[in-house]
């Protein structure tokens, strides 16, 4: 409305890409929620009518993988389930983001055991960690404004398109992709 | 004459049937399990669950903890319903101690426990509802488990996980304008109550898709463990709450509704029907409550006053040791069950005599659900397994522990 | 709740009977694995007893108390309301027990559950693999010899989880009891 009315007609706007790309693509986030735990709970009531997600842009779960940009896991992750997130993950089309919700999905939380994976991002990279056990819905959407700057400052060609680009041009063998570095 | 052609086509037709996986993540189940399905056309033959997506070791957890360390842990179980897990665990061990709570403290359980169990239900209600795409009655449904996580929050401090129940007693007493707050939100839980009865109940495509889905007959229900909203909806009245009174039920005047048919649209209505009935304990509760000491006085469970810890020695040793050692439960075995949110939750304890639990185990409601649900989708279509899934009200953390 | 429940199982099965207590109500009788089978099913379709609803089955590890472990059954009857605890006492070399799922619905799964903890071997079992937890897993976890937090993860971690065991064990004294990170000092 206010802007509509403030700019003269026949304009050209001149930006840069970076800035247009990054906009567009920070404030319509389509997220595939792997919920598993208590967290869910939380997750329900941030998307509820009371702390809306949707004024963020973040609106509609897309349940299809291929169709997501932000992942959001949500509860503790164990061991048993952890080929499946690897898998959902890499399913995900490039440019994607990882959102780790809750204490559980950040670190282990208090489940220092056998069967916790004691943090995702031992499994796949993190972009925003959310603590909390559960973390309030207004801490989620502080973590969800932060993925938004994040997303906003980076390189519009998304990193790790170049880094693949660049490692399947010069890699010599499967192993030295520098997406995964691993500890030999 | 036209049918005739069809039929000679249609047994030239060879078909197999079709193994679908509707793998641990999945939008329409919540909460994380695996039905590797055998589909002949829509119709499931064959399922096969399997759990354990979610499982922390609870149980491994709580042989390391002390009695007192173990209540966070409990909260996690059933996490739509915390206070009920809280107050059953804290029950067993009372139990185990041959202590007794005061009144007051069996009142305040009583009416915290009803409010948890408003949650569990206002949220299966609603999450069932938006599976089968009922999206409004969801929100207000959320909006009702809003109103009632505030309730909580006053007073424990905390919406989701809440860790309020102590041996011997609870953490606080209740604030003194709880029952004002909890006048207003009545008010606007039966109003919202009535708002998805109106959206739901008579909906053509609600009782399309929940009548006469997910049957199972009341001798099944019992032979595979089933209690709780599922058994009651089979037929079979069996309700801890008023089979083996704990707290302060048998004080209190409540009906136990019990279906008829054991299918999908019995057990929604079995719950639409308990939200009533918890409001109707809450009010009595409240009405009858008298003022007194809300922790049991027993010197070796119970924390001392702040003011008497800071200034008297005795006071100060009593409250080291029962944080550094735990409390010390005498040696003994014992089951004890509650009414959870989703059934009989019993906890199974027994202790060494020292301040950490020899071992603890859960008989969660969820898990045994699980064990015997491939009875109420073999033979139904593959859409049923939707409103079915959700009507038994699966909790991962209790399923898996 | 008087102890006729252990009274008609003993009057009628006299030689399966270990011993027998009533502590803080709960009635408990421990049997010889034998005549575990034919016990259950005397609970069950007894008209006096009519325990048609399993409750529980589960297992203790006594660690170092020699038999080692217990399985626990816990029996209700929907019409007389009366529970009974039946315990079946298990050396640690010799884990095998009859399984009761052919009476119960329920008894398949939570047999399986015990398995996968604690590693009986439940004879006749149908279908006897881990519930809880992976195929590849190794060990019964809930085991007092199994540490807490020997995890063994199914993808390639991309860092280290945490500290080693055996860095962890060095700060331990009582290396039998099961280790956490409040291990007793």
């Amino acid at each position: 409305m206010g802007l509509e009315y403030s700019v003269p007609e026949n304009v050209v706007i001149t930006t840069r890409l970076d800035e247009v790309v990054n906009w567009a693509r920070k404030n319509s986030l389509f997220q595939y929620p792997f919920v598993t735990a208590c967290c869910g709970m939380e997750y329900m009531a941030t998307a509820s009518a009371r702390y809306d997600m949707a004024r963020f842009g973040a609106e509609i779960p897309r349940f299809s993988p291929r169709q997501a940009d932000v992942m959001w896991v949500v509860g503790t992750v164990n061991h048993k389930l952890a080929p499946y997130l690897k898998r959902i993950y890499e399913q995900i089309a490039e440019p994607k983001w990882v959102i780790s919700f809750g204490v559980c999905a950040s670190t282990g939380g208090f489940y220092d055991n056998y069967a916790t994976v004691q943090g995702i991002d031992k499994i796949i990279p993190v972009d925003v960690y959310i603590p909390g056990c559960p973390p309030r819905p207004e801490q989620v959407l502080d973590g969800l404004v932060k993925l938004q700057e994040k997303i906003e400052l980076e390189p519009w060609r998304k990193y790790a398109y170049e880094e693949k680009k660049r490692s399947r041009d010069q890699a010599a063998g499967p192993d030295e992709n520098p997406l995964f570095q691993r500890v030999k | 004459m036209g049918q005739d052609i069809y039929k000679e086509i249609d047994q030239d037709i060879h078909t197999d049937p079709m193994i679908l996986q509707m793998g641990p993540s999945h939008p329409a189940t919540h909460g994380t399990v695996r039905f590797t399905l055998t589909l002949d056309g829509e119709t499931v033959v064959k399922c096969e669950t399997e759990v354990g997506y979610l499982h922390r070791g609870f149980e491994k957890e709580a042989e390391n903890s002390t009695w007192t360390q173990v209540f966070p842990y409990t909260d996690r179980l059933n996490y739509v319903s915390p206070l009920l897990n809280n107050f059953g665990y804290a029950l067993a061990v009372e139990k185990l101690l041959e202590i007794e709570v005061p009144e007051r403290c069996n009142y305040i359980r009583t009416i915290m426990g009803e409010i948890s169990r408003l949650s569990d239900h206002l949220t299966c209600i609603g999450a069932g509802a938006l599976e089968l795409g009922a999206m409004t009655a969801f929100l207000y449904a959320i909006e009702g488990r809003e109103l009632v996580w505030d309730l909580i929050e006053e007073v424990t401090g905390a919406r989701l996980t809440v860790s309020y129940g102590r041996i011997g007693g609870v953490k606080d007493d209740l604030t003194p304008d709880f029952a004002e707050h909890w006048k207003a939100t009545r008010e606007r839980l039966i109003e919202i109550h009535g708002i998805t009865d109106k959206l739901l109940t008579r909906n053509r495509i609600f009782l399309d898709r929940m009548e006469g889905t997910g049957v199972i007959t009341p001798e099944a229900a019992v032979s595979y463990g089933f209690t709780g909203v599922t058994l009651r909806s089979a037929g079979v009245g069996y309700d801890v709450r008023k089979d083996h009174p704990y707290f302060c039920y048998d004080r209190v005047d409540f009906d136990v509704p019990v279906g008829e048919h054991g299918d999908n649209f019995d057990r929604y209505l079995v719950r639409m029907a308990e939200v009533l009935q918890s409001i109707r304990i809450i009010d009595q509760c409240l009405a009858q409550m008298k003022p007194g000491p809300v922790n049991s006085d027993d010197p070796r469970v119970v924390l001392p006053e702040k003011a008497k810890v800071y200034n008297t020695i005795e006071s100060m040793i009593q409250h080291f040791k029962i944080i550094f050692e735990g409390v010390q439960v005498p040696p003994g075995e014992v089951y004890s069950y509650t009414e959870g949110g989703n059934g009989e939750l019993g906890f199974y304890i027994v202790s060494n005599g020292t301040g950490k639990p020899w071992k603890i185990h859960v008989r969660a409601p969820s898990f045994i659900v699980m064990g015997g649900i491939h009875k109420l989708f073999e033979g139904s279509l593959l859409a049923d397994i939707i409103p079915t899934f959700d009507t038994v009200n699966m909790i991962g953390g209790e399923c898996d522990r | 709740m008087a102890k006729k429940l252990i009274d008609l199982v003993q009057t009628k099965f006299a030689d399966a009977v270990v011993h027998s207590h009533s502590r803080l109500g709960n009635d408990t009788i421990v049997l010889h694995r034998e005549h575990l089978v034919s016990v259950m099913e005397f609970l069950r379709d007894d008209p006096a007893t009519k325990m048609n609803f399993l409750r529980d089955i589960t297992a203790v590890d006594y660690h170092h108390r020699v038999p080692r472990f217990d399985v626990v059954y816990v029996l209700y009857s929907m019409e007389h309301k009366h529970m009974l605890i039946v315990r079946v006492q298990l050396n640690e070399e010799d884990i095998d027990i009859p399984s009761v799922s052919q009476l119960w619905g329920c008894a398949g799964w939570l047999e399986r559950e015990v398995y996968d903890m604690y590693g009986m071997n439940f004879t006749n079992h149908p279908d006897l693999r881990r519930v809880l937890l992976y195929e590849e897993f190794e060990g019964h976890p809930l085991r007092k010899d199994y540490a807490t937090q020997a995890s063994q993860p199914r993808v390639e971690l991309l860092k280290p989880e945490r500290d080693s065991v055996e860095e962890f064990f060095h700060y331990v004294k009582d290396k039998d009891q099961a280790t956490g990170s409040r291990a007793a000092e």
